[in-house]
């Protein structure tokens, strides 16, 4: 097949025609559209496209986390039989800097190496055996550097530096609020706790890694297919750091096999531009394997927390000091904005009068911290949830007790000052759980352990801000059209990694305009074709995308009606209705067809486009203006009380989640099956985070590259989860919808470290949970009784 | 279907690059995913270990070949019906796993289902509705069997 022909096969991703006719309404379990074509295997990823005279391009990467770069030796690797081009940074002609926000990463290193999965070399070959042989065969010279691997010493002054040019040393974000009387408060507590935590990096092991295949046509225009949560943002970032005209570039983002935030931003994008703008215009795929997306891809920041929380003797919240640090690795990749949302989340869904939160995103040679799942929010939450807990022991309050005593209800003041506004559901879903059987039953379940196993039972009360904050624009553009052929196409503005938003679009879209879903189709995000959305990320792909959908929906409904009443001299569009396949004149059953209709409208009157921007916080929570460009505040949050039942073997250490019930707050639900699925993925994120997964990395050098040693949980791992919607209605959200897409990540480690603490007596501060650790704290109790 | 093969060509790549059918994933290539799975004489087999030299005289089900004159197999269409399927890239391997569960156990309960699906690992759904739909498909089995 020619390569143009490839091309336009595989252009305007389109999902496949729906097989069974299903109709479409708001508040419906509605099967997705594109489960039939992933059941059957015809879904095309970025990582299924090939075409005949395609090349492979492939990175070599540094291997060490910190050097000077002296030399790049390829005259061996040239000389490899398929070997086509190997490049360099000198082959690069623009900044070659790339980044969110701050642009400090190279596309190719021409200075210093920063981690081990530094790209240094991009090496174009005909087969992947000759592209693989090649990349062993170029020798990197390198004097290596000492490393910096630790963020809180990262932070001292004899430290070496990542960045040299960097003002703040070692610093890519910092934070420092005050809120209420800060620290003076202490003397007003009866008492104060104080604890450190940790929790370990995470790894997003997406079934599909980072891949992508890019061509450059006749004319110099630059195509790529590309796993990747930002389209529109990647391309002027590419565009940037290459020094390429943006408006030459298009980038297509089919289904996703999973990101979960390791797609947001650049992975492949610029590598591959450059290999096809260098391969004689042929097309060019990469393909990072398992171990090169481990060593390259971005993680989950690992995080010590340092907390005081000061409390009444009656339990209310009165002073919270926190102290957080987040390991950045040594690039942007949103660390500064992850700082910002954890410092935002840090005090929980609670009253806190008084605060003093300090946090610092830190550079390091480690593994890059990006943004996962939570965004800094399951690390805070961890934290928070038992400094609760562990004030509800001392002051020998229940927890459910103390958390309904101190939860944020609408028009309260959140932990940094910022007047909760929008619908909060905190203490709803703590009812809710209290009324469940899960907790009610919950003694009579734990007494009933069997030989050498404890029992434990623990809650969690959760929150997650969506959206970007008061500075970045939170916008969609929705694109809709009445197709010549009488069909629905929805332009789709925001990514599909899984979560299903293209499928709700056409829910959406289709009960707004009568239509069954055999009358819809959709376009997946396409720089040429659709309109700039914004990120599949944050919590904001349907809330923002679907008010914009909404309004053009709409609009095109009126027009529909509007030129059907003028074509069948009804007085107006009241006396038309709009039926699967067509207009009905109500008055006496007259029908039109849309593809007849559809021949009487222009082209331009086909298609409606309108844009939302989603609402911000006026609230001046903070002057200092890095914090806010990262986010702070943000106005929307979602809610939710999660609940976990343990068992621990005593002879093992293993902890094993019996039961889960997670109560959720993100308003009303629109489709009750993508909300679940969204509920119960972020569980089992969060699960394992709690209890497996350690993405160790010790001097720099990952100790866990590979699915076998880096645990994730299979489905022997995770139990039944319960997943209760409170759908308080959110009137800014589309139908009442909130975002569902983050929160539930946030629950598991502290619900389950709660248990342990209830089943065991001991606290651990360590994750994950790992039976190493839970061994060694029943040693050490053991040792102090 | 004959096809000439370098003895060593890694199955996975065979399907994907010279057979295009890219049905079947690879996401680890070393057997820690099961993403690659593929039912050789009717049992799971991992297609990134599998050299071409294996397929010589077998029966070969690939996720293409799971459903019939466009009819879905039952189990595609629990996970299509039940919610199964979020990103679907685990989908392909998790289906024929399924298919070969219940092919041996034809009435298992959630605990057998559970560990005969342990090697196909989810980043996505958590596992619960692929447990609920292989349990729905089984007795919609049993009754196509039975009558």
């Amino acid at each position: 097949m020619k390569d143009q022909d490839q091309l336009a096969e595989y252009t305007s991703a389109r999902s496949a025609p729906p097989v069974r006719n299903r109709p479409l309404a708001i508040g419906v379990a509605v099967v997705r559209s594109d489960a039939h074509e992933k059941v059957t295997g015809q879904t095309k990823y970025a990582a299924d496209y090939y075409s005949r005279n395609m090349l492979w391009a492939g990175v070599k990467r540094a291997g060490v986390p910190h050097a000077r770069l002296q030399g790049i030796e390829t005259d061996r690797a040239a000389q490899v039989p398929g070997v086509v081009r190997i490049l360099t940074h000198k082959d690069i002609s623009g900044p070659n800097r790339q980044g969110v926000i701050r642009k400090d990463q190279p596309v190719l290193v021409d200075d210093k190496v920063r981690h081990c999965g530094d790209a240094v070399a991009l090496v174009i070959a005909e087969t992947k055996t000759s592209l693989r042989n090649a990349l062993d065969l170029i020798a990197l010279d390198l004097a290596p550097l000492p490393a910096v691997t630790n963020a809180e010493q990262a932070l001292e002054k004899d430290s070496p530096l990542v960045h040299e040019d960097n003002a703040e040393g070692n610093v890519l974000l910092k934070g420092d609020l005050k809120i209420g009387a800060g620290q003076e408060a202490e003397k007003e507590c009866d008492v104060v706790l104080e604890a450190c935590f940790e929790t370990p990096r995470q790894e997003h092991a997406y079934l599909e890694t980072e891949a992508g295949w890019a061509c450059v046509d006749e004319d110099g225009k630059l195509s790529i297919v590309c796993s990747t949560q930002t389209p529109f943002r990647d391309r002027m970032e590419l565009a940037e750091a290459l020094g390429l005209d943006s408006s030459r570039i298009r980038i297509i983002a089919p289904y996703l096999g999973g990101a979960f935030g390791g797609k947001d931003g650049v992975t492949v994008q610029s590598l591959l531009a450059l290999a096809a703008m260098n391969s004689g215009g042929r097309p060019v795929k990469m393909w990072w394997d398992r171990e090169e997306s481990f060593l390259s891809g971005t993680k989950r920041h690992c995080a010590r927390m340092y907390y005081r929380l000061g409390a009444k003797s009656d339990g209310s919240l009165h002073l919270l000091e926190v102290r957080l640090y987040l390991d950045t690795g040594p690039y942007d990749h949103l660390g500064g904005v992850v700082l910002a949302l954890a410092l935002e989340h840090a005090g929980g869904p609670y009253r806190i009068p008084n605060a003093v939160l300090k946090g610092w995103a830190v550079y390091t040679n480690n593994p890059i911290g990006g943004a996962f799942r939570g965004f800094g929010v399951p690390q805070v939450t961890a934290a928070m949830e038992q400094m609760i807990d562990m004030l509800a022991a001392k002051l020998e309050m229940d927890p459910l007790e103390i958390r309904l005593k101190n939860a944020v209800k609408r028009g309260a003041k959140n932990c940094v000052g910022k007047t909760l506004v929008s619908s909060t559901g905190a203490v709803e879903c703590l009812e809710t759980l209290s009324k469940h059987q899960l907790w009610k039953g919950r003694e009579a379940w734990k007494s009933a352990a069997g030989q050498f196993k404890h029992r434990g039972v623990g809650i969690a009360s959760v929150m997650q801000a969506s959206g970007y904050g008061p500075v970045v624009p939170d916008v969609a553009n929705a694109k809709i059209e009445l197709t010549t052929a009488g069909r629905i196409r929805v332009y789709c503005g925001v990514v599909d990694m899984g979560q299903g938003n293209a499928g709700t679009n056409l829910q959406i879209a289709g009960s707004i305009l009568g239509q069954d879903s055999c009358n819809m189709e959709l376009i997946l995000p396409d720089t040429d074709l659709t309109l700039p959305s914004g990120s599949a990320s944050a919590s904001r792909c349907t809330y923002t995308f679907a008010n914009a959908l909404i309004g053009a929906a709409e609009i095109l409904k009126e027009r529909i009606l509007q030129r059907s009443a003028d074509m069948l001299m009804a007085r107006g569009a009241e006396e038309l209705a709009l039926v699967p396949g067509g207009v009905r004149r109500l008055t006496d059953g007259r029908e039109l067809s849309l593809e007849f209709l559809a021949q009487f409208l222009n082209d331009s009157e086909r298609v409606v486009t309108y844009r939302f921007r989603a609402p911000i916080a006026p609230d001046h929570v903070t002057l200092d203006e890095g914090l806010r460009l990262h986010g702070m505040p943000h106005t929307l949050f979602s809610y939710g009380a999660h609940l976990a039942w343990i068992e621990i073997d005593e002879l093992t250490g293993q902890v094993d989640v019996k039961r889960y019930l997670a109560v959720s707050d993100c308003g009303k639900v629109i489709n009750p099956e993508t909300y679940e699925q969204q509920i119960h993925g972020g569980i089992a994120h969060g699960l394992g985070l709690a209890l497996s997964e350690d993405f160790e990395a010790v001097d720099g050098k990952i100790m866990t590259p590979d699915l076998m040693t880096y645990i994730i949980p299979t489905a022997s791992d995770l139990p039944k989860i319960d997943s209760v919607p409170v759908e308080i209605y959110e009137p800014t959200g589309p139908f009442g919808l909130k975002g569902v897409g983050e929160i539930a990540t946030n629950g598991p480690l502290p619900a389950i470290a709660n248990a342990v603490a209830d089943a065991l007596g001991i606290r651990v501060f360590r994750f994950p949970l790992t039976p190493e650790r839970i061994l060694e704290a029943l040693k050490n109790k053991r040792q102090e009784t | 279907m004959e096809i000439d093969a370098p003895t060593d060509r890694r199955v996975v790549d065979l399907l994907r690059e010279d057979l295009l059918l890219t049905g079947t994933k690879e996401s680890c290539g070393a057997g820690d995913c099961g993403a690659c799975t593929i039912l050789v004489d009717g049992e799971t087999r991992l297609s990134c270990l599998m050299l071409a030299a294996q397929l010589e005289g077998r029966d070969i089900l690939t996720i293409e070949g799971l459903s019939r004159d466009g009819a879905l197999h039952p189990v595609q269409n629990a996970f299509v019906e039940h919610g199964a399927v979020q990103c679907g890239f685990c989908t392909p391997g998790m289906a024929l796993a399924s298919v070969d569960l219940l092919n041996r156990n034809p009435d298992p309960t959630r605990e057998e289902i559970r560990d005969a699906l342990a090697g196909n690992l989810c980043r996505c759904t958590g596992y619960q509705k692929i447990v609920d739909s292989v349990e729905i498909a089984a007795v919609a089995l049993r009754s196509k069997a039975g009558s």
